[in-house]
């Protein structure tokens, strides 16, 4: 994709290529720093296990979902899909769709014909196809009607006349027929983004090395499929003013592309996000759907919504992107890594979604915990007629790290270490820069190795199992947000007003997207640490663009470093306001007043003076006003002094280490997962009942990935083309049951991060990583067979075990590593 | 959402109702429902767009269970969580109730039907999807088509027989009673299904399965049930084994039936078993030879997910283990 200056007035300038200024906007040094507790004695909410704010109402069905919305004399809308994977549209008849009762208005891609994207040097999408359709599935007109029923009658009453167009299925095909162009807005051929990054002499250490380790991985496409499937709202009135509810987890991005798309000033629009049911990076951009509902809206007259159905999720998509990637890695005798060079190939479908970004990523995010001296990735994304990858969960370095664990761990085979002892020796530090130029602040992936291992036995286990049970180590290192806005700007990335009521309720209005993580209940946790609130006193008002700041939304694992840190100023802001007020009062040093547990109280002596935090709130209203404060987040300056160098750079990041057992059936090939050992930095646990849910879910999701799921298409047959997904439905699309998933067992490690709120970094994200190289490996001790390509499912580890004597090379294994048992003493 | 299009229903209940109902009616008119568990996902895939749908669920008589002198009866209607969870079923025909608790998942177990497994429609990956699917696809001969995917050069649909309690009852040699406004019937399981994918089984429109009779004869024979699937809960049969056997008074193999499921429109009796088996020790090299001969005789289509030569290999694997259950257990 080339990278033309967005044609947005007043943003003329790329953010990939601008630094930002030294002189941005700083936020707050506190007394004591960030991470430390607002009173002495410790923390008295942060750190506890407390339930998340909506549980009872998700687990009880009072939960307002986009799904649970209906208006007065609203309509139901449904999107026509292309039947071709790539055809131009000669003609569309919608005659007899209008003429049947209960139809009230069809729109195609000239209703609508504004491109946009998420990346504003990669717009390239149109609401609905105007010319041509690039994938089975890309909607091409939208219809309003009475009902559903109605709605889809309407559909196949539509005529479509197409052109049907040599469809690009695959990496290579795309690379060897430019002239099957998929995407009109790429640069040249089919390419969306390439990117070659070199740092240090990475040929010459190759060389130098002892050993080196070359092969190809293939990271098999997968998509989230969260349990509420997407759906728009859209409500247009006669004074000209739009409200969109939406599945989204990007309201603010979701707000600037309506008013662009549906020609709409910015501020006649109001977005709102409901509860929802689970997004996964699936819902981190705006969507036909939402664009297709406003302007039927806006031409009927009426309310319209539209849901997607399940198999519909698998054609909007934004799923994790199919790679090949080729590695190069040289280690040294004594274990350490030498160089690294990566080649890797990714599948993007029809359009670019975030996939500037993914590529950077596929080779930024490698450079930590393990400290590599020199290192290349070369990496191309390109464009196929299927449905369009984005973000997933871990976006853009989980298939890089499945590659680069097995990587780490053929090597420590090659030298005869034991892998655990292998990744302490490459340990990058803390407080330190990577190869590329990120600035890695604190870093507690040491004792996340450590944990994991005393944990699952790995000492009794590794290399000492009988054929068919094994175990696996893997590492990883996350963001906790990134460090610019998609959209260049200067304005603060995240914000927060905070309002106390003279009741003694205090409310947070923010931009935040609560998508299940607990991202409302983690600002509702600082409140109530700074101020002693109870928790059930403080109210939550989240991503309504009328009402809210802007936060830039639930991606990249931004929300509780940077909404948590614009919650803290604003809550602290109150604190000095309110204990000041008390202080005065009483006649004490300010310091002495602590508020907590729902009273304010002079520490010295809370018998002489104490009050409700409610009078305490009066007090200070009496003396300054109406309570209200702000706080907001911008990050410091980061990142290499290049270009690119800015993709992938973290205020701070996480880190992560898997330990995983698997027992496998040699005859049929199944692999059984037994148990999963995650630790997981997460900077400090403000909740460690919803981080060790994350752990869970993002380790269970690797699990997945690894064995399971797969978004794959029909291979083209007599009488039908490429392009047919698989099976959109989760019946063909395998994402274990509860019996499937294997026992999981979290270590929180605490490194408490100087930047962070009260030290906290990411725990969305960052542990997903390595389940899938550490079940890779696991396998690898359990059978002799490396797993280079996902899913690890029971045809392909069969044909493994068929291709290769794995049985010596089970034994080899061993061998390898008794021989440093025993001469080097062990590890 | 998937819609379901728009039908007349009706709840009739008396057997006798439900057949004065459907006589004279045209299979495509008329789609009967007992759980729906089947039906529903197919309406909402307009795999069937009947005019009128006559829900069984009000019709006593179906639900009931007798035992006498000819075996145990088992209404059409008795649920399969039923069947799973019975003391008498585990203990005379094992199989049964294992076969029945191997099916989807608890909820769906509570709703399917012993008589709608049996009726089950058969199932294909280019079949069972939506309208919007198959219309890109260019539909198939099973429905609004003319050419099928999976044998590209055959006439005739290869869709599978996936129900998981339907090959026990071959094995078992279980039969079924068949009603209409004329007369009732009763026929071998194994003769019920025929090799159409289109339509599987005997059944005529007019036609309503009322009983399913698990015979006194094989209470308590040596029996198994083994199934491939991925997950340990609602996948259907990638491959499923039936067996069922007994041993002389001097312990040697007297009978066995071993049948595969999942393979095309019918479940496939392995033949020739008696010449390998009859009158040898129940073991390893037994076995071994049956699961050879199965292998040789079962040929995994693209009609059902996973590679087929996978499948293929999983045949001779899941017949020694059907076998080795079935034989481990005293009779
Ligand atoms: C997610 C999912 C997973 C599944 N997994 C499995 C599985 O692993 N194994 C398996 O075997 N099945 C599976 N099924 C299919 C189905 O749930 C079961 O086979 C169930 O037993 C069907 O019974 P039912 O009463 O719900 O049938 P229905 O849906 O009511 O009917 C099924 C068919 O039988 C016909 N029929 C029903 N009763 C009669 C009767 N008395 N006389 C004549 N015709 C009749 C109907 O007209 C219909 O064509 C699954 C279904 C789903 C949705
Ligand atoms: S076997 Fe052939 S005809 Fe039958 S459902 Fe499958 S594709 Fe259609």
């Amino acid at each position: 994709m080339s990278e033309r200056a967005p044609d947005k007035p007043g943003m003329s300038i790329p953010s990939g290529r601008k630094m930002p200024r030294e002189d941005r906007l700083k936020p707050p040094d506190w007394a004591g720093g960030r991470s430390a507790a607002p009173n002495d004695g410790g923390f008295r909410t942060i750190g506890k296990r407390n339930r998340k704010l909506e549980g009872l109402a998700k687990v009880t069905g009072r939960a307002v979902y986009a799904d649970d919305l209906t208006l007065p004399r609203m309509l139901h809308g449904k999107l026509l899909r292309s039947i071709h994977a790539h055809a131009r549209i000669v003609s569309i008849d919608a005659s007899h769709a209008l003429a049947l009762p209960g139809v009230h208005a069809v729109i195609t891609g000239r209703d609508l014909p504004s491109y946009f994207g998420i990346i504003p040097w990669t717009e390239d999408e149109q609401a609905l196809c105007e010319d041509k359709a690039r994938y089975v599935g890309d909607a091409i007109a939208a219809v309003a009607a009475d009902s559903e029923l109605i709605a889809e009658q309407a559909l196949r009453a539509i005529r479509v006349e197409y052109d049907v167009l040599p469809a690009v299925h695959d990496i290579d095909t795309a690379l060897a027929h430019p002239e099957w162009q998929v995407n009109e807005k790429a640069s040249e051929g089919n390419l969306s983004k390439h990117v070659l990054l070199e740092f240090g002499a990475v040929d010459a250490d190759l060389e130098a090395s002892d050993v080196v380790v070359e092969a190809e991985y293939w990271y098999e496409g997968s998509t989230h499929a969260p349990i509420e499937t997407h759906c728009a709202l859209a409500d247009y009135d006669p004074t000209g003013f739009l409200t969109l509810w939406s599945s989204t987890q990007v309201a603010h991005y979701l707000h600037r592309d309506l008013a662009k798309v549906l020609e709409l000033p910015t501020q006649r629009i109001r977005v709102i996000q409901p509860t929802v049911g689970g997004a996964f990076g699936g819902k981190s951009e705006p969507f036909s759907l939402e664009f297709c509902a406003a302007k039927l809206s806006m031409v009927t007259g009426r309310p319209v919504k539209i849901l997607h159905t399940r198999e519909e999720v698998f054609y909007a998509h934004r799923g994790r992107h199919p790679m090949r990637l080729v590695y190069r890695t040289g280690m040294r005798r004594d274990g350490m890594l030498t160089a690294t060079s990566a080649k890797i190939h990714i599948d993007g479908g029809a359009y670019s979604s975030f996939g500037l970004v993914t590529t950077y990523y596929s080779g930024q995010l490698l450079t930590a915990p393990y400290r590599l001296p020199a290192y290349r990735f070369d990496s191309t994304r390109v464009f196929t007629n299927k449905p369009c990858c984005g973000p997933k969960r871990g976006h853009g370095s989980v298939q890089p790290r499945f590659a680069f664990e097995c990587q780490l761990d053929k090597l420590a085979e090659q030298v005869g270490l034991d892998p655990i002892e292998v990744r302490r020796r490459n340990f990058i530090g803390e407080h330190t820069r990577t190869v590329n130029g990120m600035r890695v602040t604190s870093n507690g992936f040491l004792q996340c190795l450590d944990a994991v291992e005393a944990a699952s036995g790995w000492r009794d286990k590794f290399r000492r199992q009988p054929y068919g049970r094994g175990i696996g180590v893997a590492g990883s290192m996350y963001i906790s947000g990134t460090n610019y806005c998609i959209y260049p700007n200067e304005m603060p990335q995240s914000a927060v007003q905070l309002k106390l009521d003279r009741s003694g309720r205090a409310t947070v209005f923010c931009g935040i997207s609560d998508i299940g993580q607990g991202a409302d209940s983690m600002l509702a946790l600082i409140v109530a640490e700074e101020l002693g609130v109870d928790l059930r006193d403080i109210r939550v008002v989240a991503a309504d663009t009328d009402l809210t700041p802007v936060d830039l939304g639930s991606y990249s694992s931004r929300e509780t470093f940077m909404c948590g840190n614009a919650c803290l100023d604003a809550a602290r802001k109150l604190r000095e306001t309110i204990t000041g007020t008390l202080a005065d009062r009483w006649g004490v040093p300010r310091g002495e007043v602590v508020l907590a547990g729902g009273q304010a109280v002079w520490t010295r002596d809370p018998a002489q003076h104490a009050m409700s935090i409610q009078s305490a709130f009066q007090a200070a209203e009496s003396a300054h006003g109406t309570l209200g404060s702000v706080g907001w987040y911008q990050s410091p300056k980061l990142g290499g002094d290049y270009r690119g160098g800015t993709i992938g750079a973290s205020p701070a990041y996480s880190f992560t280490a898997h330990v995983a057992e698997v027992a496998c059936d040699e005859e049929t090939g199944f692999v059984k997962v037994e148990r999963l050992w995650v630790a997981h930095d997460c900077g400090r646990a403000l909740n460690p009942v919803t981080v060790e849910g994350q752990m869970e879910g993002s380790a269970y999701m690797g699990f997945a990935e690894a064995l399971f799921e797969e978004q794959t298409y029909k291979p083209a047959a007599v009488g039908h083309a490429f392009g047919l997904h698989h099976g959109p439905s989760l019946l063909d699309y395998r994402i274990p049951t509860s019996l499937d998933t294997p026992e999981m067992s979290s270590h929180i490690i605490e490194s408490v991060d100087p930047e962070g709120p009260y030290g906290a970094k990411e725990a969305g994200e960052g542990p997903l990583h390595p389940s899938v190289p550490a079940i890779a490996n696991a396998i690898h001790d359990a059978l002799g067979i490396r797993c280079d390509r996902l899913p690890f499912h029971p045809p392909q580890v069969r044909a493994l075990l068929k291709a290769t004597d794995a049985r010596a090379a089970w034994e080899r294994a061993r061998t390898s590593q008794r021989g440093v048992r025993a001469g080097a003493g062990g590890c | 959402m998937l819609t379901v299009p728009a039908f007349t229903w009706s709840r009739p209940t008396s057997v006798e109702a439900v057949l004065a109902e459907i006589a004279g009616t045209s299979r495509d008119d008329v789609l009967l429902v007992a759980g729906g568990t089947d039906a529903v996902p197919n309406l909402k895939h307009r795999l069937h767009e009947p005019r009128r749908i006559v829900h069984l669920a009000g019709v006593r008589e179906l639900r009931e269970t007798r035992e006498d002198e000819h075996g145990l009866h088992l209404g059409a209607l008795v649920r399969l969580s039923q069947i799973a969870g019975d003391a008498r079923i585990q203990r005379d025909y094992p199989a049964v109730a294992r076969a029945a608790s191997l099916v989807a998942s608890p909820q769906i177990r509570n709703m399917g039907t012993i008589g709608g497994n049996l009726c089950l429609d058969t199932r294909c990956t280019y079949y069972n999807q939506t309208f919007f699917w198959r219309e890109a696809l260019g539909f198939c001969l099973k429905k609004s088509g003319t050419r099928c995917h999976v044998v590209t050069q055959g006439k005739r649909c290869v869709a599978a027989h996936s129900s998981d309690v339907a090959p026990v009852l071959i094995a078992l040699g279980a039969q079924v009673e068949i009603a209409n406004a004329a007369a009732r019937r009763t026929i071998a399981v194994e003769d019920f299904f025929v090799g159409d994918g289109v339509h599987n089984n005997v059944l005529e429109s007019g036609d309503l399965v009322t009983r399913i009779l698990l015979p006194a004869a094989s209470r308590g024979r040596r029996m198994a049930y083994q199934k491939l699937r991925p997950r340990a809960a609602i996948d259907f049969p990638m491959l499923s084994v039936a067996v069922a056997g007994s041993l002389d008074a001097d312990g040697a193999i007297e009978a066995l039936t071993v049948v595969v499921g999942a393979l095309g429109a019918r479940p496939r009796t392995v033949g020739q078993l008696d010449a390998i088996v009859r009158g040898q020790a129940p073991g390893e090299p037994v076995w071994e030879a049956v699961a050879q001969a199965a292998h040789k005789q079962c040929r995994p289509l693209t009609n059902v997910p996973y590679d087929p030569d996978w499948r293929h290999d999983m045949v001779p694997v899941f017949v020694r283990r059907a076998l080795r259950d079935a034989f481990a257990r005293p009779a």
